[in-house]
């Protein structure tokens, strides 16, 4: 079939705000301050945006809050909440709006003051009464990624040295980025040897604790021609899921990235080779795995040994990252927004000493839960349109 | 037992030290977790009963924490011979013993006031 999205949005604008420690900063000044920096990217303002898509780990009405923070009485407004997945599966529900006339200016917004605010992980989520699940008292998220890493060492013979240079390569990367929470050097030993958290996985294989907040700004392709910055043209945007409770996970090792990532292959009409700069929600270093696997960049129990040669170091053959991610930039809590920002900012050549010349078709990936829901995107500059 | 919902059911046969798991009446598949329709046929009845108990670990992990806060822990997810996959833990040997493939055996318990259902070594190794 034919997809009419396909190249009928645009990113305009793309800012972080405050990425690392923000003490003193609310969530909302956070994300406020990601909004504004990304509409002045794009050469617009607050008063131009009259569709509001929000996400947030510390509100309950996230585009309430974040609509009455900015002074914003938006004519369409949307916050979906599938984790940290959302923020990408809502450039779909942007574009969808755009196209429809529901808006006019889209705005994607996210900000958290977790580090600062609590020092450790804070997700309403928390709260929920899971009762197959609560006696048993699972360390979530990262106690579910342990026992997909677990299975996919016993049915795939992947082994930790391979996971580490998720990590290794993650910290190569941010070196070069100023952004970067994390940019001393790091081996494999040090991500094996560190401390142990839930085996098989080791505090070096999972995420950063940040602060920080993350914003994209974008409008149907006629207008972005006319805007500050060379658009990043949506060319394929696709989600899915497969369970809320990780005990329920039909394949501890499969994810719904093979869905989402098919559907957005299909509408952007693209395949994995086309891609130039990926960017996958590491919140841990399996991520890379599995995920690259269900979106067919290697075949499924492969994905170990396709880490595992260096390939996703600068300078590899697949540029990876190219931030940091989640492992070495930042990780406020979701990371969808920061895969998507990434992304763009490569597309549009911004990338400084980190920049892969050349690029003109990114993906970002984003992922909620425990492997429950996975949301891909593909972008693409003027010329991949 | 009184007019309740399929979760209530559950824990009220718990409560009563009666583990037990909903078997759809139609098509006779286990159901878990407790649903009001069974995700295979969408028939809506079902009988309540007692597992056997056996079962194998599907996955497991170690939950690191400091000794003053308790030790270390397992969670695991157990395959049962059902044909059903719950979450649990292995008990009686050490969390890091706990193997992909072990058979286990369920066994109830008391956790802060509630029956919840654990699991210990069954021996030997279907690896």
């Amino acid at each position: 079939m034919t997809w009419y999205l396909r190249g009928k949005a645009a990113v305009v604008g793309a800012a972080t705000a405050h990425l690392g420690a923000a003490p003193g900063y609310s969530h909302m000044e956070i994300a406020a301050a990601a909004a504004r920096a990304a509409l002045a990217d794009a050469g617009l303002t607050l008063k131009d945006v009259d569709g509001l898509f929000a996400v947030s780990m510390h509100a309950v009405f996230p585009a309430l809050t974040y609509g009455e923070y900015l002074g914003i009485q938006p004519r369409f407004s949307e916050a979906t909440i599938v984790g940290g997945s959302s923020a990408v599966i809502q450039m779909l529900h942007a574009a969808l709006a755009l196209e429809n006339g529901l808006c006019d200016v889209a705005l994607i917004v996210y900000g958290s003051n977790q580090r600062s605010a609590a020092g450790k992980l804070h997700s309403p989520s928390g709260t929920e009464n899971l009762p197959y699940e609560k006696p048993y008292r699972l360390r979530a998220p990262i106690a579910g990624y342990a026992m997909s890493a677990a299975r996919h060492m016993h049915d795939y013979g992947t082994t930790r040295e391979q996971l580490a240079e998720v990590a290794v390569a993650a910290r190569m990367w941010a070196a070069m980025n100023p952004e970067a929470f994390m940019r001393d050097p790091l081996t494999a030993g040090d991500v094996l040897g560190s401390r142990m958290v839930c085996d098989p996985l080791t505090v070096r294989d999972c995420c950063l604790v940040t602060d920080g907040g993350g914003a994209i700004v974008m409008t149907r392709a006629d207008r972005a021609k006319d805007l500050k910055k060379d658009p990043v043209y949506l060319l394929g945007c696709a989600g899915g899921h497969t369970h809320r409770q990780y005990s329920m996970m039909p394949d501890l090792t499969t994810t719904a990235a093979v869905q989402s990532g098919r559907t957005a292959f299909e509408m952007a009409g693209l395949k994995p080779e086309d891609v130039d700069v990926v960017q996958v929600y590491d919140a841990f270093t399996i991520n890379a795995v599995m995920l690259l696997e269900d979106l067919g960049f290697c075949r499924k129990g492969e994905g170990g040994a396709f880490v595992g040669d260096g390939r996703l170091r600068p300078g590899g053959a697949l540029p990876f990252n190219t931030y940091g991610g989640g492992l070495s930039c930042t990780h406020p809590g979701m990371l969808g927004i920061f895969t998507t920002i990434e992304a763009v900012r490569q597309l549009r050549g911004e990338g400084g000493e980190r920049q892969v010349a050349g690029a003109t078709v990114g993906l970002a990936h984003g992922n909620g839960g425990m492997f429950a829901h996975e949301s891909t995107a593909l972008l693409g500059t003027v010329a991949a349109l | 037992m009184t007019v309740q919902g399929p979760d209530a059911t559950y824990f009220a046969y718990l409560a009563a030290t009666d583990w037990r798991i909903p078997r759809c009446r139609s098509c006779g598949v286990h159901v878990f977790q407790p649903r009001i329709m069974c995700p295979t046929c969408d028939n809506e009845a079902f009988d309540w009963v007692a597992p056997s108990g056996k079962g194998v670990v599907h996955s497991t992990t170690v939950v690191r924490r400091r000794p003053a806060d308790g030790g270390d822990y397992n969670v695991a997810l157990i395959d049962l011979a059902e044909g059903v996959r719950i979450m649990s833990r292995v008990e009686g040997v050490d969390p890091a013993a706990v193997r992909i493939g072990m058979p286990v055996a369920a066994r109830l318990t008391d956790q802060d006031g509630e029956t919840i259902v654990v699991f210990d070594s069954a021996g030997g190794s279907d690896r």
